[in-house]
């Protein structure tokens, strides 16, 4: 079991022809991900790694199962592709780019809430469940399938937090970004509901950085009842206010958004939150060992 | 990106927001001709990018022009200091010079980004000249917020609702409704992520005024408005920040003496943290993003090695997309042009870790490796205390 995609999950990559896209698509199709198709405008009719490539989303789907759309297509260009995927009804949207501007999330966010679509991102590195699929550009090789969901705000973070895991002999139930944007789709809280909801996942890891508050609505999650055991980590304690730290989200006044507010609330809430990002497959050896 | 006022102001009157008549000069006797053209009696306003000019001294009211010309030369050329420059000020190079506005009441009005609500929000409030983060937190209820439509933009009754809930009346009322949706234009077609007036003056003749204006904008929107991007003032930024991103890095300055470069923002952060654990202060957050090459990799191990306060260095890479080898070629590229000044530990793991860590024994270079990532952070904070300090 996983949570959004598994084994048998069809996918379309928007921007399938070009550098990323290609690249990426590869790496996915080793991983063994079921890449139906391809998107790009004006290269409809041609195949590209063995794959069908469409001019629009709405023609990719009328000839191929498609489930999960991910999306390698320039900041500009990017939320237009988000909707076009869901206006052609795809369920779940990942998208990878990084850069769009904020109120082009604003448009998109409010064009989704008329839509059953998901979305993933953006500035993810997508999601993977370990094992099955691979709809994102993680570094396969450091995963293995397992008990534990891991959801966070950012991706080598998250890779070494995984990479943790591994080496403690924890695998992964599904792993994903929520990405690095202040308005992103999917939220933490999101996440954990899926995580709760999954028999396989038996604890969760949560890696969250200073900037807008979606810690500090999972500790309310949390705090509401949510039964299996979460481990966090908040990067950015160090970090100043007022200074975007890398993600255009990543940023913090000095009184809303601090790393060290969320690992207060979190803490209260019954999470245990390490301060050491060192240490976090330690902390979830060490916890699902004194559970077991 | 943030602005000046004067400039913030020329926008917002483009969209039909009432500022006061004034100038922008860089002299002393361009500050006399402006109080000339202005009526005698100025304003004199430091235009730097901090909060908090006029308790410093930044902010003036004079009477006539020569003494325009005479506080004028006292400001200009100077370092200005407020709470929010840092101990060292910042210089001021130009004077915003206007006519005196005659204030009733102070009010404050402002358009963010909301990410709770993923959409801008139109914030007012009757509590004008005050900071308005403070307000939130001890009356929030003097705060009006109302989420604006992505597609519709500010609706009528919206600012209607404003202008009752800062208390108008009569013409003041009558032009509240064109100055809010002016506002809201301005945030929306510009790709802003704050628009702030505080205080918006209501003057004694019952007009509306927009004292003070303060804009920011998204980076990731700026590629639209190259008018915008030319705003950008280069003495206001630190210029290794500048430098950084020319070259496609994400890098801030910090106050500690331990350096570091990391691919990624969350590991960057990271990072900083584990420095701070092991009992010492990072010196920066640098990343070198997810499509980084070998350049991009030089010129970031070149700008911390280039910084004086710097006393030993941690890179701390975890190998996806980005191969180690390719890191590892890069900051031996880096070390043979320059010298390697400053003890550096070098974390790497992930893709070609292997490539990487033989590429920089092979260099000869006095690198120290250490694939833990805890054991690294405390070797360089071990290395930054070292007496003798840097080589």
């Amino acid at each position: 079991m996983s949570i959004l995609v598994g084994r048998t999950t069809h996918v379309l990559v928007q921007g399938l022809t070009g550098h990323e896209g290609t690249f990426h698509t590869q790496s996915m199709i080793d991983y063994g991900t079921d890449v139906r198709a391809g998107v790009t405008p004006g290269k409809g009719g041609a195949r590209h790694l063995g794959r069908p490539v469409f001019d629009t989303v709405a023609a990719a789907v009328r000839s191929e199962p498609i489930d999960v759309s991910i999306i390698f297509v320039p900041a500009r260009a990017a939320a237009d592709a988000i909707m076009e995927a869901a206006e052609a009804g795809i369920g779940l949207v990942v998208c990878i780019t990084e850069g769009i501007p904020a109120l082009d999330m604003a448009r998109v966010k409010a064009f989704l809430r008329e839509r059953p679509a998901r979305l993933i991102g953006p500035n993810t590195p997508g999601i993977i469940s370990p094992g099955q699929t691979k709809i994102g550009i993680m570094p396969g090789p450091i995963h293995q399938p397992g008990p534990v969901g891991v959801v966070s705000r950012s991706g080598t973070l998250t890779y070494e937090a995984v990479n943790q895991l591994t080496l403690h002999g924890l695998g992964q139930s599904t792993a994903l970004g929520i990405g690095g944007d202040p308005i992103v789709g999917l939220s933490f809280v999101d996440a954990l509901r899926m995580f709760e909801a999954d028999p396989e996942t038996k604890a969760v890891v949560l890696i969250g950085e200073i900037g807008g508050s979606a810690e500090e609505e999972a500790a309310a999650l949390v705090g509401r009842g949510f039964t299996k055991p979460l481990i966090g980590y908040i990067a950015g304690l160090t970090a100043p206010p007022g200074r975007r730290m890398g993600h255009a989200g990543a940023i913090m006044s000095a009184a809303h958004g601090t790393a060290a507010q969320k690992i207060e609330l979190l803490e209260s809430a019954g999470a245990r939150v390490v301060r050491n990002p060192a240490r976090i497959g330690e902390a979830v050896a060490s916890v699902l060992s004194g559970r077991t | 990106m943030r602005i000046h006022e004067y400039q913030a102001k020329r926008l917002l009157a483009g969209f039909g927001v009432p500022v006061p008549r004034g100038e922008v000069v860089e002299t002393p006797a361009e500050a006399r001709a402006a109080a000339e053209s202005l009526g005698g009696t100025v304003i004199l306003k430091a235009q730097i990018h901090a909060g908090g000019r006029g308790k410093a001294g930044g902010i003036l009211r004079v009477e006539g022009p020569a003494a325009a010309a005479a506080a004028a030369s006292r400001l200009l050329g100077r370092p200005l200091i407020t709470p929010q420059t840092g101990p060292q000020g910042r210089i001021v190079r130009r004077l915003l010079v206007e006519e005196p506005v005659a204030i009733a009441r102070e009010l404050y009005v402002g358009v963010v980004l909301s990410r709770e609500a993923a959409r801008p929000v139109l914030l007012t409030s009757p509590r004008g000249g005050v900071d308005i983060e403070t307000l939130a937190l001890t009356e929030p209820d003097l705060i009006l917020r109302q989420p604006v439509s992505p597609s519709a933009g500010l609706l009528g009754f919206q600012a209607r609702n404003a202008a009752f809930g800062l208390g108008l009346s009569g013409a003041a009322f009558d032009r509240a409704g064109a100055l809010f949706a002016g506002l809201v234009r301005t945030f929306m077609e510009t790709d802003a992520s704050l628009v702030e007036i505080n205080p918006l003056a209501v003057t004694t003749a019952g007009e509306l005024v927009a004292a003070d204006a303060k804009m920011d904008f998204d980076d990731n929107g700026l590629f639209r408005h190259p008018d915008i991007k030319a705003l950008l003032d280069p003495d206001e930024e630190p210029s290794e920040e500048l430098e950084a991103a020319r070259a496609g890095l994400s890098f801030v300055r910090l106050d500690g003496d331990v350096g570091c470069m990391v691919n990624g923002a969350g590991l960057a952060m990271a990072t900083m943290d584990l420095i701070a654990l092991a009992g010492g202060r990072p010196a920066n957050f640098l990343d070198v993003g997810g499509g980084v090459s070998e350049d991009s990799v030089r010129q970031a191990f070149l700008i911390l090695a280039a910084d004086p306060g710097v006393r030993s260095a941690l890179v701390n890479i975890f190998g996806g997309i980005v191969r180690c080898d390719l890191v590892a070629r890069g900051i031996v590229r880096a070390a043979r042009e320059r010298g390697v000044r400053i003890p550096v530990v070098i974390r790497m793991e992930g893709t070609n870790v292997e490539l990487g860590r033989e590429i920089l024994a092979d260099s000869g270079l006095p690198f120290v490796s250490e694939p833990d990532m805890e054991r690294a952070a405390r070797e360089a904070v071990r290395l930054a205390k070292a007496p003798g300090g840097p080589r």
